[in-house]
């Protein structure tokens, strides 16, 4: 199975958020970058396919150059080898312009797949568009949010949560996946994976390669401003008997809040 | 026109696509535009009369054999086709599952960028602006689509219902041409949950412990508050869920699910940055926990240092007292 994971560097989930001073950007000074944590389920899935089917697994990005160490954790996971889609450095928010780049990469350059591996969402950005994006620019069935998955011969079948159920959905191959949590878990890299892929190339992809002009990759967005949330005033906290807490607690929600 | 995506469930309207629906009529009135309701599949002519009185002046019926089981390429198409003949300015969907699922296959299917997840609409100078989470409601980001139709999806228990009204509209049935015979993939079988739990992002009422828990078994404390409580659910932090004391469907925070119930309870839940980014929408947050210095405290509308195992069961009899009257 030829399986391709397309992955993203994103702030870890412990970061503090601060805005720049045009009130429009997320300042990244500081941050922790990491794949997003959706994502190392879906390069380990993809390991565990090419481990059970054989294979190839190839890890995709797109960004900057300071997107290359994601790229080489995951080559460091095990997978066989990555790409980088070039494109500017920091948010455009829209996941239009980033599934277009990625359509355009396999449509152009990297075809032959048997599975689209992604994270269910970025965490930072949130979009969960991606996937769903690129499956419909390259004519591909979908499922997302999927925590399990089984792939017959060219039939695949895959579970996908939704609100207190699972949905079992068939396609096949190829497709498009997205991983939720729970569908593996994801393994560490291996000193011996580190050093190998330190030693790794890199293909780059330009949108230029992409046959892309400027304009094409003009966000579809614009952003007005970046807030971040009101402060929120601490409410009373009280440090009484066991008991008494119990119906101040309730008197709170009956009276105060109004929820009981 | 505003178009408002409207799912169901066992023939009823689901509550988030009438929180979708009142928004639309809200921003509908901002904009001058009519607002209209679409159902795919079988259920419109059940649910119409419901969707006139939360404020759609037609709902476009789209009966088809290929819209029965959910398949997304299938009913993008579907969408498709209806944005292509309608021309809505607008189309909105709540950002459930299905949402989520659906919005972005169409809109890449139409070559237009989506607002997912917004959590207000306004408009501003004749224009829709939105605003969304963004870090796991760290910031908030508000910005304009530039391009039409603009598509976007609405968190689920943000957005108020209007008062439904009596009201008449019409029912407008379409049939559409469809490559129903080819869906790319399909839904063969739902598996729902033991026992029909509301799931967390669902619940009026989230009911959540963390590692003060101290075991699996202790969840149960938490099931019986919640088998109290109408409309509520139980959820976790993520070191309980890592250390495998409940599923991780549970799971509120960065990496599990955002909720924004009218009321989130804490139990044993020290308050990580990335826990607190996944519930501090909610409405009102109380907390119980034995350290005075955790940080869900400055969070909690109101809270009690202690032992949760001392609290809960007074906490289930004064419930029970409560909820009786």
């Amino acid at each position: 199975m030829n399986v391709f994971v397309f992955v993203k560097r994103v702030p870890d989930t412990e970061s503090r958020i601060k805005i720049q001073a045009d009130g429009k950007t997320v300042a990244t000074e500081g941050l922790n970058f990491v794949p997003s944590p959706y994502d190392e389920y879906a390069v380990e899935e993809a390991l565990r396919l090419k481990a059970a089917k054989g294979g190839k697994v190839t890890v995709f990005t797109a960004g900057s150059d300071e997107s290359l160490p994601v790229l080489r954790k995951c080559l460091a996971m095990g997978a066989d080898e990555a790409v980088l889609i070039k494109d500017v450095a920091g948010e455009t928010y829209d996941g239009l312009r980033t599934a277009r780049l990625i359509a355009a990469a396999l449509h152009k350059k990297y075809s032959g797949f048997d599975l689209l591996l992604f994270g269910k969402q970025a965490v930072g950005t949130d979009n969960s568009q991606v996937p769903s994006m690129v499956a419909e620019l390259l004519g591909l069935p979908q499922a997302n949010v999927v925590v399990k998955l089984e792939i017959e011969g060219s039939a695949g079948t895959a579970y996908r949560e939704i609100e207190g159920a699972q949905e079992k959905v068939a396609f096949s191959l190829p497709a498009v996946i997205s991983a939720q949590k729970g569908l593996n878990e994801p393994r560490y890299e291996t000193l011996k994976g580190i050093m190998a892929a330190k030693k790794k190339e890199i293909p780059v992809l330009t949108p230029e390669a992409l046959e892309f002009r400027p304009e094409d990759l003009s966000p579809g967005i614009e952003i007005a401003r970046i807030d971040l949330p009101p402060v929120k005033q601490a409410g009373k906290a009280i440090a009484v008997e066991p008991q008494e807490a119990a119906r101040q607690l309730v008197d709170f929600l009956r009276r105060d809040a109004k929820v009981i | 026109m505003i178009l408002a995506y409207i799912e169901t469930r066992e023939d009823k309207v689901k509550k988030c696509s009438l929180e979708v629906l009142s928004e639309a009529g809200r921003r509908g009135g901002d904009l001058g535009q009519d607002v209209a309701a679409v159902v795919l599949g079988p259920k419109g002519n059940a649910v119409a009369a419901e969707l006139f009185s939360y404020g759609a002046a037609k709902v476009y019926i789209v009966e088809n054999p290929g819209l029965g089981s959910y398949s997304t390429d299938v009913y993008a198409q579907a969408m498709a086709a209806l944005a292509r003949e309608l021309h809505p300015a607008v189309i909105l969907f709540s950002a459930d599952s299905l949402g989520k699922d659906l919005a972005p296959r169409l809109a890449a299917k139409l070559g237009v960028s989506l607002a997912s997840d917004c959590t207000a609409l306004a408009v501003k100078d004749g224009r829709l602006e939105f605003t969304r989470p963004i870090y796991a409601a760290k910031a908030f980001m508000t910005f304009t689509l530039k391009t039409s139709p603009q598509i976007a999806t609405l968190r689920p228990n943000i957005f108020p219902l209007t008062n439904p009204a009596a009201q008449r509209g019409e029912v407008v049935s379409k049939s559409l041409e469809l490559e129903a015979g080819q869906a790319k993939a399909r839904v063969v079988e739902v598996l729902h949950e033991q026992g029909g739990e509301i799931d967390v992002s669902e619940a009026d009422i989230v009911i959540s412990g963390g590692r003060g828990l101290k075991g699996p078994e202790n969840f149960a404390l938490l099931r019986e508050l919640s088998a109290l409580i109408p409309r509520s659910a139980v959820g976790a932090s993520r070191s309980a869920v890592d250390s495998g004391w409940i599923g991780h469907q549970h799971q509120v925070g960065q990496t599990g699910k955002t909720v924004s119930p009218s009321l989130y309870m804490a139990f044993g839940i020290s308050g990580a940055i990335q826990h607190l980014a996944g519930m501090s929408g909610s409405k009102v947050i109380v907390a119980v926990n034995k350290d005075s210095e955790a940080p869900i405290f400055k969070y909690a509308d109101f809270g009690v240092v202690g032992d949760l195992f001392q609290v809960i069961p007074f906490l289930k009899d004064e419930l029970k007292k409560a909820l009786a009257e």
